[in-house]
């Protein structure tokens, strides 16, 4: 599962790119992950510019 | 608005307008849907460009302009700054803002119909043929039809994914960007500088583009490649701490920039995408917006052809990817092999580059010479970095 720092996030969509699964939705000013559809591959971790996206706490699950 | 159009235009970015401009042009009845509330921001971009490339469209108009560029400068992983000052060519750092508010307004002179807070939800699709589009216009929604919609919807192209086509880039083809327009910085404005080298942008470049008045884009794109270990903000604001202290940033913006070869069939029954949707981006430097303003003039006139000929099918579309590959296409495919080349070269090979053009007199050097030297390791090469950069 993957948290989102709503806060930080530019919603510049970079995210979405390179989803296998096109599970991020990323409208003007607001960003979802579809959860049952995500696979946890974190590509969109990865390749976030600005560290919006986090792994969550295993603790958390 | 109307509930049929020709042609459904999705982005009003320079490629959607220029899209919407050539089809208008041609008579044919045209809407763009905007997703923002504002034409040309936020700006998701270094803003640079070649007056050449500009000319291919218009006359760039003075408040289009933020600084004249006539140099380079590049700066190697030990620091090594070699000057490169351009030959023909002048470069110019825009202000995206009002240029796409400009090109959009040129659309809507010949003819077009712009519509922003206009988010797309999904694509009519009939009978395996797009209709047009469901669209969430200011909590409305509403379907409209059209014969032919043009993705111009940018790097997640959900037109694209919608109609089947394959949108989705690789994280090695990916750069992960991130840019501050800063102020307070005392920099030469003639001059765009460029950072190379893992400690600096590894897989990819760090830059300074100049915008008047001791203001500049300052950013960085990272390869996807990399951007695992440490995100493209990390590498940009250790610059910023070690090099421009007291520079105020006055904007912050992220992005993508997808830089694999263009898409080749950016194409589907009564569906064409364009710009950074359809990869038309140069794969070496980044740069999107001639290729997108022209995969869109491309794309518009393609569809105005096919409204006339009331054939949307893929097969009459074809022509799109054909003229596109002509024009700038397989270019951009020549420029992705050099990338391939380039990003084989280590520090040192970097470093070793900048010494020996440093030793050339700077009236003999041009980026040719530059690229001649970094391409060492895959002569088979020469002729293409002798063609692409004949002007510079």
């Amino acid at each position: 599962m993957i948290d989102i720092v709503q806060n930080k996030c530019d919603y510049c969509s970079t995210c979405i790119t390179v989803c296998p699964v096109d599970c991020i939705e990323v409208r003007e000013s607001s960003i979802k992950i579809d959860d049952n559809t995500c696979i946890d591959c974190n590509l969109c971790i990865y390749i976030c510019p600005i560290e919006v996206l986090v792994q969550q706490n295993e603790e958390k699950i | 608005m109307k509930k049929k159009y020709d042609i459904i235009v999705v982005g009003g970015g320079p490629t959607g307008s220029m899209a919407a401009f050539e089809a208008a042009r041609a008579g044919t009845s045209v809407c763009v849907l905007e997703k923002t509330r504002d034409i040309g921001y936020p700006v998701r971009c270094g803003e640079a460009v070649g007056h050449s490339g500009l000319m291919q469209f218009t006359n760039p108009k003075k408040n289009w302009i933020a600084s004249k560029i006539k140099s380079i400068q590049l700066v190697s992983p030990n620091k090594t700054s070699v000057d490169i000052n351009f030959k023909k060519e002048t470069g110019y750092i825009l202000n995206r803002r009002v240029f796409d508010y400009d090109l959009s307004k040129m659309a809507v002179d010949v003819g077009a119909e712009v519509y922003t807070k206009a988010y797309v939800e999904d694509l009519v699709i009939i009978d395996g043929c797009v209709k047009g589009v469901k669209v969430n216009l200011l909590d409305e929604n509403i379907e409209i039809l059209s014969d032919i919609v043009i993705g111009a919807d940018g790097i997640d192209s959900r037109i694209g994914r919608w109609g089947g086509l394959k949108t989705s880039v690789k994280m090695k083809d990916m750069e992960s960007c991130v840019q501050y327009s800063v102020s307070n910085v005392n920099i030469n404005q003639e001059q765009m500088r460029m950072y190379v080298g893992s400690e600096f942008a590894p897989g990819g470049y760090l830059w300074i583009f100049p915008k008047g008045d001791r203001s500049a884009n300052i950013g960085i794109g990272i390869s996807g490649k990399y951007s695992k270990e440490q995100s493209a903000k990390t590498y940009l604001d250790k610059f910023m701490k070690n090099n421009y202290p007291d520079a105020s940033i006055l904007t912050t913006v992220c992005g993508g920039v997808p830089c694999p070869k263009p898409m080749r069939e950016p194409i589907g029954e009564g569906l064409m995408l364009a710009g950074d949707a359809a990869h038309q981006v140069n794969p070496m430097t980044g740069g999107g917006i001639i290729s997108g303003m022209k995969g869109g003039t491309i794309a518009g006139i393609v569809a105005s052809e096919s409204i006339k000929s009331k054939d949307y099918s893929k097969n009459f579309l074809k022509k799109y990817p054909q003229r596109m590959l002509q024009d700038f296409g397989k270019n951009y495919e020549r420029f992705y092999n050099i990338k391939l080349a380039v990003n084989q070269l280590n520090d040192d090979d970097l470093n070793k580059i900048a010494a020996s053009i440093l030793s050339t007199p700077l009236e003999k050097r041009t980026l040719g010479t530059v690229f001649k030297k970094a391409i060492f390791k895959k002569p088979s090469l020469v002729f293409d970095v002798l063609k692409l950069f004949s002007g510079f």
